[in-house]
């Protein structure tokens, strides 16, 4: 079985990140913000279970499944709040939810 | 890790406080759909009983360190001082809550469970000795102040502040974990004081990785204390969230975020501290900078208030770039100080906009013909905020800078005190407002003002003058809560 190096998943991860981050700085829609938000954490995880994998450790993984809970209630805080927006305003386009600035 | 032997050493003792405050929360939460509504006033009781059992608690921790979860939590006094300041920051809280709740026509069950966990989470954070706990102390704290902020639910600024942190403070908690990760990556633990430890021996990958999520970890942490320019969110919350929920926000969340950001770097990042000192001078000089000119353009009183905590934070920093036992001390003091005077404002800042409607720095001229104990207390908070003598925001920044001082940052106390030069300018022009202007509506209100917010107004105002005269006993409890750190 040939190992896959631990740099191509940290790189892997990276540009996960990155994608995610960019997800969240140029997209309009709420949920897909959300949704670039929850790549992030994924990529996250990837690292983690590469890092732990490598080092021959388990608890890395375990760190996993916390990341994974608090992503869960994350979300669902976070649909609740777009949910409640969408019945004020009819909309989840944040160039509409602007009332407040400086 | 054997899941046994982590198990096996859960000392309760050392618990207490957490234990009081998730058991009473729960309580409340699960006791609120059953009570019929002439009870529901037995939300409030259950609260304010919770968060002094678990005042009392932490009080009975002092001096009695005891570790747990193998090793990741402690109670040490670093731990019960921070406790104390959250605690006092909520129960504040509570009580200018109890008759806005009722004119609101709020949930109070659901409203006052969300404030003991998100106080939970707080202390989880201060009392962690493992970035894995800082981050889920950061999330219990956050996620209860997600719904907080848009807690009220018609309101379209209060859903706007809602979604605007939860999506920055989702996406903050991404970067700090991608931090943790990549801290685990060149150190194979995420307990602190493993990681330092490991410190010296790190070289080639592991150095960069350390670099990397030290920077990382900095980001989230920047993002949870509004310091610039991670501070976009701070003045939209702060203005949307309910009046109750922002003073609740000002004053722990941002302590509870210094507390683990002083266990992270202050103590524990020892090898890399001269990179670290540069990052922090640099966040600390924009964030007491911006964050004092942008308050000055302000016409309400809430965004100005959120910028004023934004530059109180970079003051904070500046202790954090001292470091050593007396930059920690004093960040410490400070926070007590800053919980204590800001809330006190926040809870004028209700009182008026329960009587007049309104958070206009422009409707607050001739108050003192109005509400004068109003304007009175207020005058109190605002020399206090700017840093003027006999107040507790005084001898927090005389702490500060002296501090500074003696760790050589000269110019950086400098800027500093530029700075607060600078703040006098928006403060005093709400005192201004109030004693020098006309009053639009010039009849004399001899109003009533609830009993709990009375008893806010008192203890802020004394605790305010009581930190800013007497300080010595808090200062010698703010130094000696770093037992055992250095």
């Amino acid at each position: 079985m040939a190992a896959v190096p631990l740099d191509w998943y940290l790189i892997l991860a990276g540009l996960l990140f990155a994608i995610g981050t960019v997800g969240v700085l140029v997209s309009r829609n709420a949920i897909v913000i959300l949704m670039a938000i929850e790549l992030m954490l994924n990529a996250v995880n990837l690292t983690f279970v590469a890092f732990s994998h490598y080092m021959g450790k388990n608890d890395g993984q375990v760190l996993v499944f916390l990341v994974m809970t608090v992503a869960a209630a994350e979300a669902a805080v976070g649909l609740a709040i777009i949910l409640n927006i969408f019945r004020t305003r009819e909309s989840v386009n944040i160039d509409d939810i602007n009332l407040m600035k400086w | 890790m054997d899941i046994f032997s982590i198990i096996g050493t859960v000392d309760y003792g050392a618990l207490l406080p957490e234990l009081f405050l998730l058991g009473f929360a729960l309580v409340v939460m699960l006791l609120e759909p059953f009570l019929p509504e002439r009870y529901k006033p037995v939300n409030f009781y259950l609260t304010v009983f919770g968060l002094l059992a678990a005042a009392g608690g932490s009080l009975w921790l002092w001096n009695r360190a005891g570790v747990n979860f193998g090793g990741m939590a402690t109670s040490d006094n670093f731990a019960v001082f921070f406790r104390l300041v959250f605690i006092a920051g909520t129960l504040l809280t509570v009580l200018v809550s109890k008759n806005y709740l009722a004119s609101e026509k709020f949930a109070n069950g659901e409203y006052y469970a969300l404030l003991l966990f998100s106080t939970l989470g707080m202390m989880f954070m201060a009392g962690s000795l493992d970035l894995m706990v800082i981050f889920l102390g950061l999330e219990v704290m956050s996620i209860p102040l997600y719904i907080l902020a848009g807690f009220r639910k018609a309101d379209v600024r209060s859903n706007e502040a809602g979604m605007k942190y939860f999506l920055i403070g989702a996406f903050a908690s991404s970067f700090f974990l991608y931090g943790i990760a990549l801290v685990y990556g060149a150190t194979g633990t995420t307990h602190l004081q493993e990681i330092y430890n490991q410190l010296p021996t790190l070289q080639g990958r592991g150095d960069f990785l350390i670099y990397a999520g030290a920077a990382l970890l900095t980001v989230g942490f920047a993002f949870k204390v509004a310091a610039v320019p991670f501070h976009m969110w701070a003045p939209d919350v702060y203005e949307g969230a309910p009046t109750v929920v922002t003073a609740f926000m000002s004053a722990g969340p941002k302590a509870a975020g210094f507390a683990a950001l002083l266990r992270t770097f202050a103590l524990f990042l020892g090898d890399y501290k001269e990179a670290m000192v540069a990052v922090f001078w640099v966040l600390a000089v924009l964030t007491m900078t911006v964050g004092n000119v942008l308050a000055l353009v302000q016409s309400n009183i809430k965004r100005m208030l959120a910028y004023s905590s934004i530059a109180h934070a970079g003051y904070v920093l500046v202790a954090v770039v001292a470091g050593g036992p007396d930059g920690v001390s004093a960040a410490l003091f400070y926070l007590l100080a800053y919980t204590v005077m800001n809330i006190g404002a926040f809870a004028v800042v209700l009182a008026v906009e329960g009587k007049e409607g309104s958070n206009q720095i422009g409707d607050y001229r001739g108050l003192v013909n109005r509400h004068p104990y109003l304007a009175a207390a207020m005058t109190i908070f605002m020399l206090s905020l700017t840093g003027i003598p006999p107040t507790a925001g005084f001898v927090g920044k005389l702490y500060i800078f002296s501090a500074a001082v003696s760790a050589n940052q000269i110019p950086l106390v400098v800027i500093a005190v530029l700075n607060s030069l600078v703040s006098v300018y928006y403060y005093l022009g709400v005192v201004v407002a109030m004693y020098m202007h006309p009053s639009p509506a010039a009849e004399k209100n001899q109003s009533f003002y609830s009993l709990p917010l009375m008893l806010v107004l008192a203890l802020t105002v004394w605790g305010t003058l009581q930190l800013g005269i007497f300080p010595q006993a808090l200062l010698r409890a703010a130094s000696d809560s770093l037992v055992g750190l250095f």
